[in-house]
């Protein structure tokens, strides 16, 4: 039976989700996690490193929300700063040339909305994160597991190809943003997940992701997981690095 | 000797000033000072503190341009399956903009040269980032790399256009990808932020630019001040999304008055040809 908007947006923020480090730890071997974005900060919100893919090197990056409170503080709930994307940047550039592919994994409501985020240019660094993603001249699949929410997922989320999680919701702004502005009561949340074709079906109908991926819960979804992703690597690893670049283009261009 | 042309004494300033009828005094939006509207002048500049008034499309064009010529004049929402709430903002973005979107497009001119131009306006549903804006911002760095054009782009908005959902969200990547594509052709592309520019336009193609002005006191950010409020549970001072702010953090290159403005991009315009 298929879940109504709201009940797609509480799925998607249930403390049961699948962490984005239980992910890397279970699909990747030989991940080793690394820091920092070289100008200020190491950003706890993005996990981020090189593994091995089925025996394949990949560049792995991903949004993490904390297990617990303290966890979550100190990760901002998963919300990215500058530094988070700058060094998602880094990592991407590496990835490059070393000729890797690069598997994101989402799961934001958004980049984080702190004073300390906005001198340090929260804007410039998402918008360079779009940059460098759309011209990567590797393979780059994006796989939104939980929440997705504007241009801080979107950062993460200019893969050649973009999955959804069963149990995932990608938008332009939050249901609670949504309803605030559009009716000053961030309580009007049900209608708002409505208003806003938040869910993977919707989305995959409208041509926005590629496709929906049964939701990670145990050992055989996270093989398949698995199993779909070395596939995936697989298939665009046949195209040059300017055909990848081209297709690309041309996904995003359609929107 | 009593000069028949001295100077008007203190109380018959204030008693002239009290005939001024209201609606032709202005209230700066950013320092709350009072002025007769004639001393903006042309550039609808606060004589007290610098800010400028938002200047619709057209007449940026007109202050900043010499020659212009607009694309895809034509191109608008399609209006058909929309809801009214929706279609009477389109509306009314279109009568107070005379323009079809919260951008307008087109080749420019400045003294010997030629240009791609795009201006927001945020008269148009807050200069949001709708659906057809992004189509439109497309077209233009494609044009522009096709003719080998410079781009100057104007940018003010209040971010991604909420009817348009997720299409609106994607034109953020669509955008920055044309940008990319320009910019590996060499070519020159300055932004300029004007007041005010925040959420995805700030955190896509405003902040591409190969120089980044704005103006003063201009407003740029990412997040809203009452949701950075919310989050943080403090208030922000005043200043903290201030392009004087963003200078001094070394996220603009510069800022220029209106007034100087033209010269200022006749002499990067110079600096960037290829005579
Ligand atoms: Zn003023």
């Amino acid at each position: 039976m298929t879940k109504t908007a709201y009940e797609t947006v509480v799925a998607a923020r249930s403390k049961d989700k699948v962490a984005t480090a239980d992910l890397i730890n279970n699909i990747f071997s030989n991940f080793t996690e690394f820091h920092g974005d070289r100008q200020l900060n190491d950003d706890p919100s993005i996990v981020g490193g090189i593994a091995k893919l089925n025996g394949t090197p990949v560049t792995v990056i991903g949004t993490q929300k904390g297990k617990n409170t303290a966890e979550n503080i100190e990760r901002h709930f998963g919300m990215v700063e500058p530094e988070g994307y700058r060094k998602a940047i880094r990592l991407m550039k590496q990835a490059e040339k070393f000729k890797r592919p690069v598997i994101t994994f989402v799961n934001t409501s958004g980049a984080y909305p702190g004073m300390d985020a906005e001198y340090h240019g929260q804007g410039s660094a998402i918008a360079n994160s779009l940059l460098v993603g759309m011209e990567l001249k590797v393979p780059y699949i994006s796989v939104i597991v939980g929440e997705a929410g504007s241009g801080g997922a979107l950062a993460l989320a200019t893969g050649d190809t973009v999955w959804m999680m069963e149990n995932s919701i990608y938008s332009v702004l939050s249901p609670e943003g949504y309803a605030s502005i559009v009716w000053k009561d961030s309580k009007r949340v049900m209608e708002a997940a409505e208003d806003l074709k938040l869910t993977p079906q919707i989305l995959l109908e409208e041509g926005i992701i590629d496709k929906i991926v049964p939701e990670v819960v145990d050992q055989s979804s996270t093989q398949n997981l698995k199993n779909m992703l070395i596939a995936e690597v697989e298939r665009l690893q046949r195209f040059s690095a300017d055909e990848l670049v081209e297709k690309r283009h041309e996904r995003f261009s359609k929107f | 000797m009593q000069n028949k042309f001295s100077l008007p004494t203190q109380d018959e300033i204030v008693k002239r000033l009290k005939k001024i009828p209201e609606g032709l005094w202005r209230e700066c939006p950013n320092c709350h000072e009072k002025f007769y509207y004639r001393r903006a002048g042309v550039y609808e500049v606060c004589p007290n503190c610098g800010y400028g008034a938002r200047l619709g499309s057209r007449k940026r064009i007109k202050l900043f341009c010499d020659a212009f010529e607009e694309w895809d004049k034509a191109l608008a929402t399609d209006v058909h399956h929309l809801d009214e709430n929706y279609k009477k903002k389109l509306a009314a973005g279109i009568k107070n903009t005379h323009v079809n979107e919260s951008v307008l497009t087109g080749k420019a001119r400045i003294g010997n040269y030629d240009f791609a131009v795009g201006v927001m306006d945020s008269r148009f549903i807050m200069g949001s980032l709708g659906q057809v804006t992004g189509q439109k911002l497309a077209h233009l760095f494609q044009e522009a790399t096709k003719q080998h054009l410079p781009v100057i782009l104007f940018t003010a908005s209040g971010g991604a256009r909420m009817q348009d959902g997720i299409h609106s969200l994607m034109q953020m990547a669509k955008v920055s990808d044309e940008v990319a594509r320009h910019s590996e052709e060499g070519l020159l592309y300055i932004s300029i932020l004007t007041d005010p520019t925040t959420g995805g336009v700030t955190a896509s193609f405003a902040m591409q630019g190969d120089i980044i002005l704005s103006e003063p006191k201009t407003l740029i950010g990412f997040a809203g001040r009452r949701v950075i409020e919310q989050t943080i549970n403090q208030k922000p001072p005043k200043d903290f999304q201030q392009a004087e702010t963003l200078l001094k953090n070394g996220f603009l290159d510069d800022i220029v008055e209106r007034k100087d403005l033209k010269a200022y991009l006749n002499n990067l315009l110079d600096l960037h040809s290829d005579k």
